[in-house]
């Protein structure tokens, strides 16, 4: 009876979600690489200057030569949307950053601090969730002033409290978890079981929320842009492009169509690629 | 249901010859049951056992057409309530289900409705099946039913949500509601498991009222001490298949199968102590010779272990522990624990036995230093090591001395960490160098019985008996003078419990460090304890020597708690054929 196989199962492989990916999100993910290889070399992917204009061939359809058509003043419509994924992405990227620096450290300390500490943080969290994202995003324009700089940080204070309650709510549960206790046995100190368990699985949540949030930024970035408080024309930004195009709309739908495409589509890839992170690593977003 | 007069021998409610049951998507399309034949007859237990993953609820399931979504069920035969079951449609089995058999299963906290009183929760199955519509009548078979199940205060309990209700309780009003429609057959899926010992005879006490009024029963638990004492028959299944089936006295006394030799001879009891569990063998007792198939169980001794020396590690002082009831005014305090002392000596295994709620997490959390008591102090290799007004960073120094053992190593593990990991932080206050650190892990894991490939890898996906192992390793590694093992195999199959006591026991005597080992299960204290306390709501009731606690016990209460116990070794004094055989006891040990 000696060889009978009573020793425990060997370890099961890793389950194989990475041979599982959804086909819309490898989609997204490759337009994403697309747009991200476009913002390094537009100089591949497009021949014309953005800013040069034309204006003998000014308002063209789409055709063969000019993909997205021109603009009013004969610019290309295509090399300003791919030079535009700079500005949009870029901005909206550091107003993420933003969000999730200031986010973070809220977040934890509510998280660990004590209750007077934790109130004080969620109270930060409601009152500026309390306001509508692009009306506390124009105050903020309204009294630093117009310009990228200060767009991207208004965006990203009103991102704050998404990344701020997840993060608090993932602390909490982090500190409580066995694990950490197990660690105070050991003898370590707090600043060792913070750096070396709270935070690495406290951070785990960030990929997540970082990437259904860049979306949300790009989204508040063109609408700023747009009201015109953003970067200014000629900047090929998207959000720039779609309150030119608004002149023009009623002869040419071009202007306007392609740039409100980026955008539909990047905020798309980011929010897709976003659930399916959040599905994987079971990170509630809410 | 009514019973066919013309039958002479009691209706077979269930007759199942040649069952598998496989899954297109699980187990490469392998069944995951292959070959069962059960049959149970009216006023007859029937108990499934077996570890977990062996198929038996699986097959209690495929009864009532509940075996999940997509699988196949294959059989000779498969006569439900005297029908062939095999072709029936979702409608078939509903009118089968709660009518002809009744489902209990083991967490009856999720399984009744959270939003709905006890009473309405059988009230349902009343209306469902015995047609009474009228609502006087109704609440008379609901109250009726449930003093049958031994629920006190029925016209109260009614009213009441399942998350009012005791656990002992909570289980009696879904097995109330499984037999409300009075079912011929009851499938109750481990229905003790997460219950006291004391409650656990109460349930069990409740299922034999009813086979006595003729009700077939279905019993299933990965523990052969439970249904010793009520199935008439045993069905061992091991890996899909029943590899042992009889009477339960035969099976018990006189195993045919090496899985089900094993499963009895790694079962703890007072005769094992001392020796090793994991390799102990079922053989036919060379001295009964001439008597055929007596077997005996022979055991190898444990490596001896230097005896306990008079030092004190531990010094418990009239510890004890109020807590605000949630939701209280200021003053209603709960008491967890209350006036505790005890000591425990180098190279001592002091062992802790109580139900729940009755102290023993709590005063593990104090001596750990993870919670402050509300009185008293805990002295740790003579210095002050928690009290009021203790901080922690006075403890930081001595902590790698004191390490714990978990019921759930899983969570205990930090998911990111490899094992490699984990053990450098059993090992973050040794001062070694980084290759010393990896040496050193080896060594531990070696000393667990794993090997140095384990390094590298994360034990999410691992069997329990493994991660344990890997928390033993992380115990080890400071080379703590006291570790306190919480439940540390509850959760474990038999065979693991065995391999993991046996790997407790041999690194104790080695590293001659003292034991603080709580558990719920008084076998295995038995096995591993050389002191024991038996708590009872927060109070120590009595302690002493474990041979002499357990053989002549002093309080009412050890009394209590050892009569509850299951044992193997207490087999049902049954009439069937070869019954003289089975009333002897025949875990003798050599």
């Amino acid at each position: 009876m000696s060889d009978l196989p009573l020793s425990p199962v060997s370890p099961i492989a890793r389950p194989g979600w990475a041979s599982r990916v959804p086909v819309p999100v490898l989609l997204a993910a490759a337009f994403l690489a697309v747009l991200a290889f476009s913002m390094a070399f537009p100089r591949v992917v497009t021949p014309y200057d953005p800013l040069v204009s034309d204006v003998a061939h000014a308002m063209q359809p789409p055709d063969a030569t000019h993909w997205f058509g021109t603009d009013r003043i004969g610019r290309d419509v295509f090399s300003r949307v791919i030079y535009g994924a700079r500005y949009s992405l870029l901005i909206g990227l550091s107003s993420m950053i933003v969000s999730l620096l200031v986010g973070l450290v809220l977040g934890v300390t509510a998280g660990l601090g004590r209750r007077a500490v934790d109130e004080g943080a969620s109270r930060v969290f409601d009152v500026l969730s309390a306001f509508p994202p692009v009306l506390l995003s124009l105050f903020v324009v309204t009294f630093l002033g117009q310009g990228i700089v200060n767009m991207a940080v208004a965006v990203g204070i009103a991102g704050i409290p998404k990344f701020g309650r997840v993060l608090r709510s993932q602390t909490l549960g982090v500190r409580r978890a066995d694990y950490v206790t197990h660690a105070v046995t050991f003898g370590m100190s707090r600043a060792r079981v913070f750096v070396r368990h709270i935070l690495p699985n406290v951070l785990a949540a960030v990929p997540v929320i970082a990437t259904i949030d860049i979306g949300s930024a790009i989204i508040a970035v063109s609408a700023l842009s747009f009201l015109g408080l953003g970067p200014q024309p000629p900047t090929p930004e998207w959000g720039v492009m779609l309150a030119e195009g608004r002149d023009v709309l009623r002869v040419a739908w071009w202007p306007s169509v392609f740039p409100g495409m980026a955008i539909t589509l990047t905020v798309m890839a980011f929010s897709l690629i976003g659930k399916f992170l959040a599905r994987v690593y079971g990170v509630r977003t809410r | 249901m009514k019973t066919d007069p013309s039958l002479a021998q009691p209706q077979s409610l269930v007759d199942i010859r040649g069952l598998s049951i496989s899954f297109p998507h699980a187990n490469q399309g392998k069944p995951l049951v292959r070959g069962v034949d059960l049959s149970i007859r009216a006023g007859e237990c029937v108990a499934l056992v077996g570890e977990s993953g062996s198929g038996k609820s699986l097959t209690a399931r495929s009864l009532i057409g509940l075996a999940g979504q997509g699988a196949r069920i294959d059989a000779h035969r498969f006569d439900v309530n005297g029908l062939p079951a095999l072709d029936f449609r979702e409608h078939d089995w509903r009118a089968l289900r709660g009518a002809f058999a009744g489902l209990v299963m083991q967490d009856a906290l999720v399984s009744l409705d959270p939003l709905r009183t006890v009473g309405a929760e059988i009230g349902e199955a009343v209306a469902l099946h015995a047609g009474l519509r009228c609502h006087a009548e109704r609440s008379a078979r609901v109250r009726a039913v449930m003093s049958d199940v031994g629920i006190p205060e029925p016209e109260r309990r009614v009213r009441q949500y399942a998350h009012e209700l005791s656990g002992g309780l909570r289980q009696r009003a879904l097995i109330a509601s499984a037999i409300a429609a009075g079912p011929s057959l009851l499938i109750a899926d481990e229905p003790t498991t997460a219950l006291d010992v004391t409650v656990q005879a109460q349930i069990l006490a409740v299922l034999a009222a009813r086979l006595r009024e003729g009700v077939g029963v279905l019993l299933i638990s990965h523990d052969l001490a439970v249904v010793a004492d009520i199935a008439d028959r045993v069905l061992v299944m091991y890996q899909g298949e029943v590899v042992d089936s009889g009477p339960t006295g035969s099976v018990l006394n006189n195993p045919s199968h090496p899985y089900t030799r094993q499963l009895l001879a790694a079962q703890p009891s007072a005769l094992s102590r001392g020796h090793q569990l994991g390799s102990a063998r079922m053989v036919p007792d060379p001295q009964a010779l001439g008597e055929s198939g007596e077997l005996t169980i022979l055991r190898e001794p444990l490596p001896a272990r230097p005896a306990p020396s008079d030092e004190i590690v531990l010094k418990v002082d009239a510890i004890g522990k109020r807590y605000a009831r949630r939701g209280a005014a200021g003053n209603d305090m709960f008491t967890a624990l209350d006036d505790v002392s005890f000591s425990v000596h180098r190279g001592e295994v002091v062992g802790i036995v109580g139900e729940s709620g009755s102290g023993k997490s709590t005063c593990a959390n104090i001596v750990l230093g993870l919670v402050t008591p509300s009185a008293g102090a805990v002295d740790f290799l003579g210095t002050r090591w928690n009290g009021a007004k203790l901080k922690e960073a006075s403890r930081r120094a001595l902590r790698p001395r004191l390490q714990y053992i978990p019921q759930d190593p899983l969570s205990s593990f930090d998911p990111r960490h490899t094992v490699q990991q984990l053990l450098q932080e059993g090992l973050f206050s040794v001062d070694l160098s980084r290759r010393a650190v990896i040496d050193r892990s080896v060594e531990l894991l070696e000393q667990v019985g794993l090997d140095a490939g384990y390094l590298g890898r994360r034990p999410a996906t691992w069997s329990g008996g493994q991660r344990q192992r890997v928390a033993i390793a992380r115990a080890i590694a400071p080379e703590p003078a006291l570790i306190v093992c919480d439940e540390p195999v509850s959760a474990l199959d038999v065979c693991v419990q065995a391999q993991v006591l046996d790997l407790l026991a041999a690194l104790q005597a080695r590293l001659a460090m003292s034991l603080l080992f709580i558990s719920h299960d008084l076998d295995v204290v038995r096995h591993v304890a050389d002191r024991v306390l038996v708590f009872k709501d927060g109070r120590v009731v009595e302690a002493g020597e474990a041979e002499r606690v357990f053989e002549s016990p002093q309080h009412a209460y050890t009394r209590e708690l050892m009569a509850a116990s299951p044992s193997v070794r207490r087999v049902k004094r049954s009439l069937e054929p070869g019954g003289a055989l089975m009333n002897r006891s025949l875990l003798v040990t050599l």
